[in-house]
């Protein structure tokens, strides 16, 4: 299943909520300003590095852009995609859950 | 009028604080803020802006919406200087949080008129405990 998050970890808990109910296995997709549970050394990085083993992280590079996030600030193992990407996405997987 | 009256009606300078909290391209609160501000400023009014939470987001540099369809209004930032807004409150814990160091931030300026018009930083980084008292002096505080 994909799930996206498009809330900053800072102001809610969507990807919070979205680690603790999403399956191991699961592709996490973080778009709009979710691009910042995403940031290396932010208070919120462990949510992510806690669960990289077990699922796939993905970010949306346009958004990224938008906000000025170059790649080398993302945690290690985040895999960028772009609007071409995230329909792919979309299609390989099942369902799509979208955390607000 | 009398005296008093018109001392109220013109020429009357307010402390303003604009308070943004929010990151900048997944809702109007960031772009509203900063428009307001500029208009305040246009009032020759005293206006600082503090920057809190996910609104120190709104200053990081290299910025660029072309590939998600918004006004790039980040360059607008720099537009505060010219308004005379020499103020900017960047709360140093709300940077720290997010793994980001003043180096992440536009290298936002003003010229002073009082020294030769050098440019000048207008980014000042500030504890919280330096942001609650200069919430305090403030006549006006406005919330984006």
């Amino acid at each position: 299943m994909l799930h996206t998050v498009n809330k900053s970890p800072f102001e809610k808990n969507s990807l919070q909520t979205c680690l603790r109910l999403s399956q191991p296995g699961s592709s996490i997709l973080l778009i709009e300003d979710g691009i910042y549970g995403a940031l290396k050394g932010s208070d919120a990085a462990a949510n992510i590095t806690e669960h990289m083993q077990e699922r796939r992280f993905y970010v949306l590079g346009p958004d990224l852009k938008a906000r000025g996030i170059d790649k080398s600030r993302l945690i290690d193992g985040i895999e960028i995609v772009d609007y071409d990407g995230f329909v792919k996405l979309a299609v390989e997987e099942p369902k799509v859950q979208s955390w607000m | 009028m009398s005296d008093q009256e018109a001392s109220q009606t013109s020429g009357v300078i307010k402390k303003f604080l604009y308070v943004n909290r929010r990151a900048p391209h997944g809702s109007n609160y960031a772009q509203e803020g900063l428009e307001v501000a500029l208009i305040g400023a246009a009032f020759e009014q005293d206006v600082a802006m503090a920057y809190i939470d996910d609104g120190v987001f709104q200053l990081k540099t290299d910025q660029d919406t072309s590939e998600i369809g918004t006004k790039n209004f980040s360059p607008t930032y720099r537009a505060l200087g010219d308004y005379d807004v020499k103020k900017i409150y960047v709360e140093r814990e709300s940077l720290e949080k997010r793994g980001l160091t003043q180096d992440d931030l536009m290298p936002l300026v003003y010229e002073d008129e009082d020294d030769d018009w050098e440019e000048k930083p207008m980014i000042n980084l500030v504890t919280a405990a330096e942001l609650q008292d200069i919430i305090e002096q403030s006549d006006v505080v406005l919330n984006f």
